[in-house]
């Protein structure tokens, strides 16, 4: 069950987005965010499309990620699709069945809606799936290093992130250890009537904790008998390196920002 | 309760780009009453067979009979209870399985979920926590107060007190010391011999396996290699190095001893205790010659 997760996965690679800097690659996704927000219209929205597709195809990902990444913000693409189908009014009304009347107006902006949150999720999923979680961290942490000046935390809350990210596997790999063993003395979280599998969750959690907390006194008494203090006077192993290949990608997205101002504003 | 894999193949997430294959064409015979260990080098397959030994896993090729029932890959099955309740598990590090407030209940969580009553599973409790050699005033305490020994047993008497026909023990005594490590697979041999329980152990100890088993399989790179009785499976040290496994020590020993005194003792010897009488027995009959 656990092992078919695809959050959060990376997959190596040598593409050309695998080889961007990481801090490049969260800019271009931030950036890209904003974008999409951009998008009113038919136009844009192709344009957005295209854009992802092109992007999809560049970063060698196999669709078959993009999908599984989807699967858990499904339900809430369907909601906001439907909403907007039956309560969006405007325009000519195209569907008549009783009570309920679909405008043309609700059908554009549902599929809007959805095609917004597709190619905001495959964006961000090729973003995980192309760079390491340490990448990832590392990236924000010296993206984030100005904040320094008001007393952010950044070093901290860097540390805080990539050691949530180092433990997600460990922790997947537990709880499938421990609902074994629960379901080896009969109660089992995958089947049943759903009030049983309710109170199945318990003695799943209980000892889940127990050795999360346990896990995270040990990680803490270990770095302290080494020595840690903080992000103070530290030098790195991996440096981070800006690029030709990552001004070319922002250059891209600066493209695409003028595409579809240019868009918007003339049809 | 007889258990019999057939041809059993098993991959993690099938049908999926992780898609990893653990076990090829595994055929184990496991007969009732019997003590049966499974042994291995790390990655061998062992934990995996382990899993399907009570459905946990369900194999993708071949089937398993597990008593009357039998489970044939690619079929659903909906009602596993029984299998469940008929062979216990005592996973590495049960421990880590504890989660009630008090010992009691944790004992309890077991058999209740198994449809017995509750003063049943007490009273089962009070039987199984002197049966692992704790204090029955232990009962009452919360297992999270209990020394990693002490969590171990209790964990121990949890699985035990479902009253399962086949209990299966994965790596029982890892993390213990000398002492616990011989008491609680003393604890389950005399289960085995007074009760007629069927034990699988699956292991690396090859002491643990001679000590005990009747019957042993030999897993390697996710296949099953050889069955048969210890002493014959051990008697070919280079077999089993092909394998990356060790004949135990005391074989070890007997070995060099044979080759120093230059006399060969006739049998194996799988213990410590076999082996001082072979070599006593020599020595009297050197004796008796003199």
């Amino acid at each position: 069950m656990m092992e078919k997760m695809i959050f959060g996965r990376f997959i190596p690679g040598s593409s050309f987005i695998h080889k961007m800097d990481p801090r490049a690659k969260l800019i271009f996704v931030f950036a890209f965010i904003l974008l999409v927000f951009v998008a009113n219209n038919i136009p844009t929205y192709v344009a957005l499309i295209v854009f992802t597709v092109a992007v999809v195809f560049v970063s060698r990902i196999r669709l078959y990620f993009l999908i599984n990444g989807l699967k858990p913000v499904m339900i809430l693409m369907i909601f906001t699709f439907l909403l907007h189908i039956f309560f969006t009014k405007g325009g000519d009304v195209i569907v008549h069945l009783g009570f309920i009347k679909i405008y043309e107006e609700g059908l554009k902006q549902g599929i809007f809606i959805s095609t917004r949150f597709l190619v905001l999720v495959f964006m961000t999923s090729i973003l995980t799936l192309t760079t390491s979680p340490i990448s990832i961290t590392d990236g924000l942490e010296t993206l984030l290093n100005p904040l320094k000046k008001i007393k952010v935390p950044v070093h901290e809350l860097a540390l805080m992130m990539s050691i949530a990210l180092r433990f997600i596997p460990t922790l997947m790999d537990e709880t499938d250890k421990i609902m074994k063993a629960q379901m080896a003395r009969g109660s089992d979280v995958t089947s049943g009537p759903i009030k049983e599998r309710i109170k199945a969750v318990v003695p799943l959690l209980i000892p889940l904790f127990v050795s999360a907390f346990k896990r995270a006194e040990d990680l803490a008494t270990a770095m302290e008998v080494r020595g840690y203090r903080g992000g103070e006077g530290r030098t790195r192993y991996r440096q981070l390196k800006w690029g030709i290949r990552d001004t070319i990608a922002l250059l891209v997205l600066v493209l695409l920002g003028v595409a579809l101002v240019y868009l918007r504003m003339n049809f | 309760m007889d258990i019999k894999l057939q041809e059993i193949g098993y991959s993690y997430a099938k049908d999926t780009p992780f898609e990893k294959r653990a076990l090829y064409e595994v055929n184990i015979d496991i007969e009732n009453g019997k003590y049966h260990a499974i042994i291995g080098h790390t990655g061998s397959g062992k934990s995996t067979v382990l899993q399907h030994l009570n459905a946990l896993l369900k194999p993708t090729e071949g089937q398993i009979q597990i008593g009357e029932k039998v489970i044939v890959a690619g079929k659903k099955e909906k009602d596993l209870r029984e299998v469940r309740q008929k062979v216990g598990i005592v996973f590495q590090f049960p421990e880590h399985q504890l989660f009630e407030e008090t010992v009691l209940k944790d004992i309890c969580f077991g058999p209740m979920n198994f449809g017995v009553s509750e003063e049943d599973a007490q009273k089962r409790a009070k039987h199984f926590i002197q049966m692992v050699g704790l204090d029955e005033a232990i009962l009452e305490k919360s297992p999270f107060d209990l020394s990693g020994g002490q969590m171990r047993r209790v964990a121990i008497a949890g699985v035990l007190a479902m009253e399962p026909e086949v209990v299966v023990l994965d790596e029982p005594t890892a993390g213990l010391d000398p002492r616990g490590r011989q008491e609680i697979m003393e604890l389950f041999y005399s289960l085995h011999k007074e009760r007629n329980l069927t034990m699988i152990l699956v292991t690396h100890s090859m002491e643990d396996a001679a000590r005990y088993a009747d019957e042993m399989t030999i897993m390697h790179e996710g296949r099953s290699v050889m069955q048969g009785e210890p002493r014959k499976l051990f008697s070919d040290a280079q077999k089993l190095a092909e394998y990356r496994l060790e004949v135990p020590h005391i074989i070890q020993f007997q070995k060099s001893l044979e080759a120093q005194i230059g006399h060969n003792l006739g049998k194996l010897c799988l213990t410590e205790e076999e082996l001082a009488e072979e070599v006593g027995k020599v020595v009297r009959r050197e004796r008796d010659q003199a």
